[in-house]
């Protein structure tokens, strides 16, 4: 009997799905990730730019750095892309490129036509790294601190609102707390 | 006075759309022949009036008469007449008159072709349909009025979108919506059964050319729509798994599973609330389609303007068709319930292996389409899913059912016994992956690992399709218009594999900046940027680059890409230049100047790509020479014939 009733259920569950993206007060939140606390998956990749150069977050250890995770074929990415060149001209922490599941002539015309925000961008070719790090979609933005633990994730377009309020402190206190 | 003429008009339909609702649905239910025969006379009212407040809008169109809002906003003084006339649809209001013009000639097909049914089930029939349009006219006049007036009127018209001035895009909507629309017929023979409660062969056999129609619509819809990308966007896809494209997408893959479970209820009699469950989720699919479009639930890089009002309208109708045709079926599907009886691959499995396979793959994507938004609900926050997410969601049970496919246009109705030896088949295989090796190498010097499985079963299914016509011509046996729909379809099917894998694995995009008299070369082509040029066009200016191509210092071909300025939406618009060939295109698109005569340019090789719309159009044709088979011609004089004859007739043709 279940089968036949089945679908009517799944109907109604997805008006109210509707009913919610129809609310024009739709708000987003981010949500902690099974990460926060932990160390930061290590990995050790290509550079989107040049394939002979090694990205790795290895080499950052000690330092407080973000990582971005994006893609072209992500519209989100796309519109973030301003206000992290933003940022980025602060030279606050260092900004590490994740790049995956993409094509990397894509991602150099990408970077070449919206300005590259990144200290380094590492090439992800089939997502595998993204995977560790418990990427859901794009964009999405980590924070870790100087012992190469992740303090925060972010999901969604980065904004300066978003950086001011979320990263900054946080940025200054695991420096205090590294120090 | 023309536009108050056309809304006067639609409300005229409208009123006639509620009584051919109304005396069908209610009149059936009461056994009352003189209200059921009002159904069929309001349907013709009601495509007269809707073909009037069409006509008044193309009229308006046509006349510049720019005190008409949307005309206004649409349309320009100085766009090519056909334009004009295609600028009707080329934005929602319009969009949705067309949608329900489209609807009035369904519905006025069904009221003529359906005189040989009984008369409580045409009417209830037309009953569903009349709700439908009813549905669709109310939303139109209430919240998406095409007529309404400008005062004071504009001196000209803000435009057409210079993307959308183009053939292909001018008649995709039209072909789009007969497909989506004319799977509301399936709908409402589907609703008329449950309301009845009984569901026969017959049943099936009426259906299916119908189904068959619409979804051979759909079909051709969606590539013109893939080939208008690939041109006019400039970007050389095909296929970008865009929210709007997913649309499209999902009904024609739950239809093509209803196709395919129509002919299992109209040969075995079983299947049948499957059948009952599928021609609802298609259609409804289709309204779904419509709603993620315009309501801007979703965000989609090319949708129409959207409106909270206009969502709210279409969300409530979605739960009275959608939420009332499942309730219908939860409480009256049970009975239809036939426990059917087949074994391990017989024909039976293998339409149930494809009925599993599309459906599962419309679900995910589906799911792939509206997981932004269950992440933001879950407060995840705003995420896109990437095309890569979407192409393996889609590979992984394809490339399966491809080889189901190849085998299971063989099996035998109930026993799974094949009807070709399993050694032919695999022999044949054996000759696809041998060509597939043969255009690997031969043709592009490279082996691909995934481009090889995709052309070998491609070749396989092409061949596979062929044996039975081959057979039977040369056993001078008649070939009935179904199988030769159905090897027809396939072979479009294999087509389809062939060109989308030959483009996926062997594709160059490249931008390169080009200066006159630089060179580029891409698989052994050599791109020689000659010079630019300016030229005129009836609205607007462009600067046209001359490209000369040559492979191995033979000249192949002269391309004359074009940028283009279009004065009165003061946009930029590229437009690409494509050398058409049998086994690649090639392609330039221009991008920004970079002065001193320098463009960045795209340009690109796509090998094969033109077998993935030539696939589809001659799946279409398959389903067109199929729905056309004698046996749905003979439907008139069969139907009065006892129910159990029909089924006999129906087995009978099914053994051949």
């Amino acid at each position: 009997m279940w089968k036949f009733i089945l679908p009517i259920v799944a109907f109604i569950a997805l008006a109210v799905l509707f009913a919610f993206g129809l609310n024009p007060n739709r708000d987003i939140h981010a949500i902690p990730s099974p990460l926060i606390g932990k160390p930061a998956p290590l990995f050790k990749l290509t550079d989107v730019s040049d394939p002979s150069r090694i990205v790795s977050n290895a080499d950052l250890k000690g330092q407080v750095y973000v990582l971005n995770v994006w893609g072209t074929w992500c519209v989100a990415c796309r519109q973030e892309q301003q206000d992290l060149l933003t940022i980025a001209q602060q030279h606050v922490v260092p900004i590490i490129g994740l790049d995956y599941m993409d094509e990397r002539s894509k991602a150099q015309q990408w970077l070449q036509q919206l300005g590259n925000p990144y200290n380094a961008v590492a090439f992800d070719t089939d997502g595998r790294t993204a995977i560790d790090w418990g990427v859901y979609g794009a964009p999405e933005t980590f924070l870790v601190d100087g012992a190469g633990r992740v303090i925060y994730k972010f999901i969604s377009p980065m904004t300066q609102q978003v950086w001011a309020r979320e990263f900054l402190p946080r940025i200054e206190a695991a420096r205090k707390g590294g120090a | 006075m023309t536009p108050e003429l056309g809304e006067f008009a639609l409300i005229l339909a409208f009123v006639l759309s509620l009584a051919q609702a109304f005396f069908g649905l209610v009149g059936a239910g009461r056994g009352q022949l003189a209200w059921m025969s009002v159904a069929r006379p309001a349907v013709s009212g009601q495509f007269v009036f809707v073909v009037m407040a069409f006509a008044c809008l193309v009229y308006s169109f046509v006349n510049n008469d720019f005190s008409v809002l949307y005309v206004a906003r649409n349309s320009n003084s100085q766009l090519p007449v056909f334009y004009k006339v295609a600028a009707l649809w080329g934005a929602h209001e319009g969009s949705l008159l067309l949608w329900i013009l489209i609807l009035s000639v369904w519905s006025l097909a069904v009221a003529a072709f359906s005189r040989g049914l009984p008369i409580t089930f045409a009417a209830r029939v037309l009953g569903v349909m009349g709700l439908i349009s009813a549905g669709f006219m109310l939303f139109t006049l209430w919240t998406s009025n095409p007529f309404l007036r400008l005062v004071p009127p504009a001196p000209d018209g803000a435009d057409l979108n210079p993307v959308l001035q183009d053939f292909a895009l001018s008649i995709h909507p039209p072909m789009l919506y007969t497909g989506y629309v004319g799977f509301s017929v399936a709908f409402a023979f589907a609703c008329a059964a449950m309301l009845e409660g009984r569901l026969d062969q017959a049943w099936a056999k009426w259906t299916r050319p119908w189904t068959l129609f619409a979804w051979l619509f759909l079909t051709v819809g969606i590539a013109l729509g893939s080939w208008w990308a690939y041109y006019e966007l400039g970007w050389g896809g095909w296929w970008f798994w865009d929210p709007v494209e997913n649309a499209s997408f999902m009904p024609w893959l739950t239809g093509t599973a209803l196709v395919h479970s129509l002919s299992v209820t109209e040969k075995r009699g079983i299947f049948k609330s499957w059948t009952l469950l599928l021609a609802i989720i298609a259609f409804s699919l289709s309204l779904v389609g419509t709603f993620l479009v315009r309501s801007g639930v979703l965000v989609s890089v090319h949708s129409f303007a959207t409106d909270p009002a206009r969502g709210l309208y279409i969300l409530a109708f979605l739960c009275v068709v959608i939420g009332g045709s499942l309730t219908l079926y939860a409480w009256r599907a049970p009975k239809l319930y036939v426990p059917g009886g087949f074994q391990l691959w017989s024909r039976e499995f293998f339409l149930l292996v494809n009925n599993v396979v599309l459906v599962s793959v419309a679900g995910l994507v589906l799911w792939g389409t509206l997981s932004p938004l269950v992440y933001e609900l879950m407060n995840i926050g705003k995420i896109s899913v990437g095309p890569p997410v979407f192409a393996l969601m889609f590979l992984v049970p394809m490339v399966p059912l491809m080889a189901f496919l190849a085998i299971g246009m063989h099996a035998g109705w109930r026993r799974g016994t094949l009807t070709v030896s399993l050694k032919l088949l695999l022999g044949l295989l054996a000759v696809g992956v041998l060509l597939a090796l043969l255009v690997q190498a031969g043709g592009f010097g490279a082996l691909h690992g995934l481009g090889l499985i995709g052309l070998a079963f491609g070749f396989w299914i092409m061949l596979s399709a062929l044996i039975e016509p081959v057979r039977r011509l040369r056993n001078r046996q008649r070939l009935s218009q179904g199988m030769l729909g159905m090897c027809i379809a396939h072979l479009g099917v294999g087509l389809f594999a062939i060109g989308a894998s030959g483009v996926e694995s062997y594709k160059i995009e490249k931008d390169v900046a080009l200066k006159p008299g630089d060179h580029y070369v891409a698989a052994g082509y050599d791109f020689h940027f000659i010079s630019s040029a300016d030229v005129r066009g009836p609205n607007y200016d462009a600067v046209e680059a001359t490209v000369e191509v040559t492979h191995k210092g033979r000249l192949v071909t002269v391309l004359k890409p074009q940028k283009r300025h279009f004065w009165v939406q003061q946009t930029d618009n590229s437009k690409a230049a494509i050398s058409v060939g049998w086994m690649r295109d090639l392609f330039v698109a221009m991008g920004n100047p970079l002065g001193n005569g320098a463009w960045s340019m795209r340009v690109q090789y796509k090998p094969l790509v033109r077998y993935i719309w030539l696939g589809a159009l001659v799946m279409a044709l398959g389903g067109l020479i199929a729905a056309t088979d004698r046996r749905y011609r003979l439907r008139t004089r069969e139907a009065v014939v006892p129910a159990d004859a029909t089924a006999a007739a129906g087995t009978r043709l099914g053994s051949t």
